[in-house]
């Protein structure tokens, strides 16, 4: 049987101390489904996200990433998951084909894979003949294109995006999202975290997190419709309390 | 009207990247004005110029009346600025901080209380804390206190809002409502187009040049063309159909949907709706909606990018 779910979490808890930072979390996330996962400040989302890539262990519940087990198999999500952040992508000081060399080396490619998947990439941006260019001398919006490919070099089942668009051009800005529907589309899931609601609104189904808890989970449209607005930024400003000054 | 700013072929760049070439435009005493655009458009450059803190190559730049190079030492007691990178001391409390910036002017926190009270309020409770160890929207209030303890007559705020989640963005621009209620002129960038409507003129910038400059809702009306909004349970499919349809002008995905002009300027919406609906339903796309959408700052900005962007991006 083919998997269906990308992700599947079941009570899925982490206490800091006295803390609860995510409080019995319960969702899925589909293959090929673009998830915006959303939250104030201190609401728990990093915390969540770093149990599901690996990087933390859950104080209780249960998830799978991919189909590995958070607890036993960090190592083997690590591997199958690709992530890039709007304010950490690329080595701005390496050109465009060291970095790839040094993500395909990181993920153990093999130089005839990382050569041919290369040279897919800078023909799918158009950009064949600027392999040689420094990150650092390419416009923004191509750099942001660019650092999303490199994150799905080693052909991840999950890519975790970190404000994916912020700060780009509105014209780059939808080049992107044709990127991301174009990768789910061909199976690969994508989770999506943001601050800016009018980017929630681009993908298939988004959750808000409440101080550790899933406030809300559905499509942009049955949220908004559940809640009477026409905007998800009015959705969130209503569930989520006014920040109370803490940190993360 | 009075003019709080007056800026005309103003350029500067730095070695062979063109920052800022030859913008002009003037702000009103009491506006809430917006530079928007994205990183890199020349934003932070043009609020250095204007906060006296960088010089122009050329043109030239008055701010309250004064020319900003030369009378730096007197507009600085009149302007506030707060940059785009969090700019106060990370060790020192809420109450250390403001109490440095009061006494950089000449002042004092209790000489200034009343004024910052609507905003300090929210902080109070903190101010114990270290700057360094609060939250984003916290950190963004506490600058503006700073930037407004020594009555300054016009405000910059380079990208206030960026990284901070939506409830706070929402307060940070009610206070700026409040602010300018009080008679205060504020001057903010921001590289997000939903945040235009809190503005009462908006100019949009990008690689260094002024695109428009207008009220926000001038500005989306200016979308000069019908715009249609077509929904479907499979996006990124329908949008590739809709590339193949012989009279798209442009289709991009757009929130929940896709934005769809047409490149027969003499059709009727009713007719065009039903085109694009029998299209889709032809190629047994489910879930589809068609309707007219109406024009944002978001689309208005793309319209007028127009080739430029165009050939950058083919590049």
């Amino acid at each position: 049987m083919t998997e269906t779910l990308a992700i599947e979490a079941k009570d899925l808890t982490r206490r800091f101390g006295g803390f609860t930072a995510c409080d019995r979390i319960t969702f899925d996330v589909r293959v090929g489904e673009v998830f915006g996962f959303l939250g104030a400040n201190g609401a728990g989302k990093t915390t969540a996200i770093r149990m599901l890539t690996g990087l933390l262990a859950p104080t209780s519940g249960e998830a799978t990433v991919a189909g590995y087990d958070v607890y036993t198999q960090g190592e083997a999500i690590k591997r199958h998951i690709g992530y890039m952040s709007q304010r950490f992508s690329l080595y701005e000081d390496l050109t465009i084909a060291e970095n790839i060399r040094l993500y395909g080396g990181i993920y153990d490619l093999s130089d005839r894979q990382i050569h041919d998947r290369m040279r897919a990439m800078l023909s799918r941006l158009g950009v064949g003949g600027a392999s040689d260019e420094l990150v650092r001398a390419i416009p923004l919006g191509w750099r942001q294109k660019l650092a999303f490919l490199v994150a799905l070099l080693h052909e991840p089942r999950i890519v975790f995006l970190d404000e994916p668009t912020s700060g780009v051009d509105p014209i780059t800005r939808r080049q992107f999202w044709e990127l991301i529907y174009e990768a789910a589309s061909s199976g690969t899931t994508v989770f999506v975290t943001t601050h800016y609601m009018d980017e929630a609104e681009y993908c298939d189904r988004i959750s808000i997190m409440v101080a550790g808890r899933i406030g809300a989970i559905g499509t942009p449209g049955d949220l908004k419709a559940r809640f009477g607005t026409n905007s998800i930024d009015e959705v969130f400003v209503r569930l989520a309390r006014p920040t109370d000054g803490s940190t993360n | 009207m009075n003019e709080a700013v007056v800026v005309q072929g103003l350029a500067k760049r730095f070695n062979l990247t063109v920052a800022l070439d030859r913008v002009s435009f003037e702000i009103g005493a009491g506006e809430l004005f917006g530079f928007i655009g994205p990183d890199g458009a020349g934003k932070t450059t043009l609020f250095r110029i204007m906060a006296t803190l960088l010089v122009p190559d050329s043109g030239s730049a008055r701010v309250l009346g004064e020319v900003v190079v030369g009378s730096l030492w007197s507009l600085r007691n009149r302007i506030g600025y707060m940059p785009g990178r969090f700019a106060l001391y990370q060790d020192l409390s809420v109450e250390e901080n403001l109490r440095f910036f009061s006494s950089v002017f000449g002042t004092t926190l209790e000489q200034e209380h009343e004024r910052i009270a609507p905003i300090y309020s929210q902080l109070e409770a903190f101010k114990t804390r270290r700057a360094g160890a609060l939250s984003g929207g916290m950190k963004q209030k506490l600058a503006l206190c700073c930037a407004l303890v020594h009555r300054p007559e016009i405000l910059f705020l380079d990208e206030p809002t960026t990284g901070v989640d939506a409830v706070s963005r929402r307060e940070f621009w009610d206070l700026l409502g409040q602010l300018k209620a009080g008679g205060l002129t504020a001057v903010v960038s921001t590289p997000y187009m939903d945040e235009a409507n809190r503005c009462d003129r908006v100019a949009l910038i990008q690689h260094g040049r002024l695109l428009a400059i207008d009220s926000p809702d001038a500005i989306a009306r200016s979308f000069d063309r019908p715009l249609i909004a077509v929904h479907s349970t499979s996006k990124y499919q329908t949008l590739r159909a809709l590339r193949d349809y012989p009279h798209t002008r442009t289709v991009y995905p757009f929130g929940e949907t896709l934005h769809y002009t047409d490149a027969r300027t003499d059709l009727p919406v009713g007719q065009l709706e039903r085109e694009l609906r029998s299209f889709l339903e032809a190629r047994a796309f489910k879930g589809i909606e068609v309707a007219p959408a109406t024009p944002t700052v978001e689309d208005a900005f793309m319209a007028r990018m127009g080739g430029e962007s165009a050939t950058e991006h083919e590049a």
